[in-house]
């Protein structure tokens, strides 16, 4: 009986993040993407130059199929708390329902409502509203993000509330709910990650379509803006991380413990491990390559700092170390990554060379699907960090789940695995197909005198590229 | 468990109404875009099948926001219940996610990939079906009564499969689709047209007969449901849902037959609507039916107020908006959309 309840917890687990690893790249995307759509608008209107809203166009049809893909996956996770986690949402329900409530509400709606407008309306509403759609699309996935990101610091780091006496966590105090200590930087790491993930998609179809065709001013304008985004948001979400970190210390230090492969205490300066192998049975990192105390330096400011390790915790609420280890170092070398290629482009730019660097495209396009890996690992490291607890130091993982059995989770587990990579892999086939296709000078736009829908995916003859191509030929 | 204060009463009772309130925009509105999804092999591929597609293409996925406010606020409102309900229909919870998925993307791809459009055109009826179907199961396993055991599920993983919950299963299938068929009735013109009517004709009577069915099945179900129905005096406002169920199908039938194009429509929503109001007097004041009140399950007032604070503006705020996308695609569909 504990074996099965133990299988179904790992189904249960290997489900919920199954589908939210799904979810969470196409609104990473689509945050920094509507961002980006409003900056163009804005910029179009500005100038009156026509590659702006050229440019808008051709991402306007891209985002109409991440957000799409988006909705659907999200719906299964409004859902999934209650099939999955049935003791964890009766426990958190008074707390993080009415966040996650607001999260539906105001963005959700906002973004669906006038998504509408932003996707067809040019023609009907005018240039001002129409501005106005695309302002509050961006604003609106904003919103999401802020109440989303406001509800998993909770779990983190949680405060403001009182426990009544069916155990449930209840709210005492919203605005410490809503802007507990995690939260601000967690924000503000997230978010800037979204930009970094849209650059480095933008940039890398814009590289790819300049090493074909050098002159193209759409390919141009879009390589040029996502590179001016990476090389002023890299080192920005750099330091944004740092503060993360050291803000992840003071609350959860055993996460930055599993993050650093700290198993022993340093009292007199602690090792930065730069790689090694983590051994948890025997607690140790082997083949450990590190630099002496440079993580005291990092993390308290000094040499000397003494750090402590996983030796000062409990076995039993260690989280598995050589995960948070190993995808916290992916999200770091990434991130250096970015911030090379962005520093590669400021150097290109200066020396006038920047649409005539083959390499520098070649890497660009490289580092295109970089944003979606880092925003993955960088949340495997605090989601598998805050384990063993789905409310970190008060609520189990093994105290959260459903009373489930284990071949009911599995079905549905395999059938969500066959959907989601047939349905979502069409819809990335369709996106990378859009992205192929070089910006032209007069973008066809989501055209009237085609079915006309509110939101979701463009029918297939307003985004054909070869229809307007073939003209040319 | 002890009841607050007249606040607490009050609402759970104001957010039971705007959780009903969400569900049943949902019903109504996904209702009909389902249901054309089921009536696509009764359509003939090429026009008919892509004027009945352009007719719900707007306004699906708007339609589809409201299943995320109906699970979102119960997870927040009523959290004991969420956590109750979700389990217990784990299997069909699924099963509709899955279909809705399925038919979501199949209603986009048929337009990109014209090659496997027929395939897709079955993906769309399918998942249609997946998810039609297992609404109504739920609601019929909800009905039935769900084991509960301390704060959570007690039953067993088939619980949710009887007789009566595929009688509801089936019976939230043809509702649908007459609600599919009327609104092609009333957005399409030509063969589409005629075709919906006479496919609207029979599901009617399908209708009718199912909604008979069921309730003549609830009652027996449990003693509160007969009380709640045949009390005295409540019964002389609880026997006027049945009775205005027939009145309403003599009129559908009737406005039908006259060859309407708006009445239909509005009539089947009308006994969408009774329906509706039926479950409430069957259930109301629980929420995991027999087994826990909306008190019982109510987060507590401090929740409640933070989110009905938010809800009482950004609710009609939705309402206009959606009202106003349906005005500005009212009328008439073609083939090749709106010019």
């Amino acid at each position: 009986m504990y074996l099965a309840s133990l299988d179904a917890l790992v189904l249960a687990r290997a489900q919920f993040g199954f589908t939210v690893a799904f979810h969470i790249v196409f609104p990473a995307f689509s945050i920094g993407l509507a961002s980006y759509l409003a900056v163009l608008e804005g910029l179009w209107l500005a100038t009156g130059r026509a590659v702006y809203i050229n440019l808008f166009k051709y991402w306007l049809k891209i985002f109409a199929v991440a957000f799409a893909m988006g909705v659907v996956s999200g719906i299964v996770m409004s859902y999934q708390f209650g099939t999955n986690w049935s003791v964890y949402s009766d426990k958190t329900g008074p707390v993080l329902g009415p966040m996650m409530a607001y999260e539906v509400l105001s963005a959700f709606f906002l973004e669906a409502g006038f998504l509408g407008v932003m996707l067809f309306g040019m023609n009907k509403v005018g240039r001002g509203l129409h501005f106005l759609a695309t302002l509050m699309v961006a604003v609106g996935t904003c919103f999401s993000a802020f109440w989303i990101l406001s509800v998993n610091s909770w779990m983190q780091t949680p405060q403001g509330y009182g426990v009544n006496a069916q155990g449930q966590f209840v709210p005492a105090d919203w605005w410490a709910i809503v802007f507990n200590p995690s939260f601000p930087y967690r924000l503000v790491h997230m978010v800037l990650a979204a930009y970094l993930t849209t650059a480095l998609v933008v940039g890398a179809v814009g590289a790819w379509h300049l090493l074909r065709e050098r002159a193209n001013p759409g390919a141009r304008a879009m390589f040029s803006m996502a590179m001016w985004m990476l090389a002023c948001v890299a080192p920005l979400q750099i330091l944004a991380g740092d503060a993360h970190g050291l803000n992840t210390l003071e609350h959860q230090p055993a996460k930055v413990m599993a993050m650093e492969g700290h198993f022993q205490s340093h009292p007199d300066g602690a090792p930065l491990i730069l790689f090694g192998l983590p051994d948890e049975e025997a607690a140790t990192v082997r083949y450990a390559l590190q630099v002496p105390k440079l993580s005291s330096l990092i993390l308290q400011h000094s040499l000397d700092a003494p750090l402590k390790g996983l030796d000062t915790m409990k076995r039993e609420d260690w989280p598995p170390v050589p995960v948070v280890f190993w995808s916290f170092r992916v999200m770091v070398a990434l991130g250096f990554a970015m911030l090379g290629l962005g520093l590669w482009s400021l150097w290109a730019r200066v020396k006038g060379r920047l649409y005539a660097m083959p390499w520098l495209h070649r890497a660009a396009v490289a580092m295109g699907p970089a944003g979606f890996v880092a925003v993955l690992a960088g949340w495997i490291t605090t989601e598998v960090g805050r384990q063993p607890y789905t409310v970190y130091g008060l609520l189990r993982t093994a105290d959260s789940v459903s009373p489930l059995q284990a071949p009911a989770v599995a079905a549905s587990l395999v059938a969500f695995v066959l959907v989601y990579f047939a349905v979502f892999g069409m819809g990335v086939l369709y996106i990378l197909r859009l992205m192929a296709h070089a910006p032209q000078g007069a973008e066809p736009g989501l055209q009237p005198g085609l079915p006309i829908r509110t939101a979701g995916v463009t029918p297939a003859p307003a985004v054909d590229p070869d229809r307007h191509l073939q003209p040319a030929e | 468990m002890p009841v607050d204060l007249g606040l607490s009463l009050d609402l759970s009772v104001v957010w039971a109404f705007v959780i009903a309130f969400a569900v049943f925009a949902y019903v109504v509105m996904d209702g009909f875009d389902l249901g054309v999804g089921l009536l696509f092999p009764g359509l003939r591929p090429g026009e008919e099948r892509d004027t009945a597609m352009n007719s719900i293409a707007p306004v699906w996925d708007g339609n589809e926001t409201w299943l995320i406010l109906g699970g979102g606020g119960l997870f927040a409102a009523f959290p004991l219940a969420y956590a109750i309900i979700l389990p217990a229909l784990y299997a069909p919870i699924i099963a509709m996610l899955l279909g809705l998925i399925f038919r979501g993307v199949a209603f986009e791809f048929r337009w990109r990939d014209p090659r496997h459009r027929a395939a897709w055109d079955v993906a769309f009826t399918g998942g249609s079906l997946v998810a039609a179907l297992a609404q109504g199961i739920t609601l019929g396993a909800l009905l039935q009564g769900i084991a509960v055991a301390g704060r959570g599920y007690g039953g067993g993983w088939w619980d949710w499969l009887t007789p009566f919950s595929l009688l509801t299963g089936v019976s939230l299938v043809v509702g649908y689709a007459l609600l599919g068929a009327t609104w092609l009735v009333m957005r399409t013109e030509g063969t589409t047209r005629i075709h919906a009517r006479r496919m609207a004709f029979r599901l009617g009577v399908a209708t009718v007969t199912c909604i008979g069915l069921v309730s003549a099945a609830t009652p027996f179900l449990d003693a509160t449901y007969a009380g709640r129905w045949f009390a005295w005096p409540s019964v002389l406002l609880t026997a006027q849902v049945p009775l205005l169920v027939v009145v309403g199908a003599a009129l559908f039938f009737r406005a039908l037959a006259r060859d309407a194009d708006r009445a239909p429509f509005l009539l089947a929503l009308g006994l969408f609507a009774l329906s509706y109001i039926g479950l409430g007097i069957s259930i109301f004041p629980d929420i995991v039916p027999g087994r826990v009140t909306i008190w019982e399950a109510a987060s507590p007032p401090f929740s409640q107020i933070f989110m009905l604070v938010g809800a009482s503006v950004l609710i009609p705020v939705i309402l206009a908006y959606t009202a106003y996308a349906y005005w500005v695609f009212r009328g008439k569909v073609g083939t090749e959309g709106y010019h």
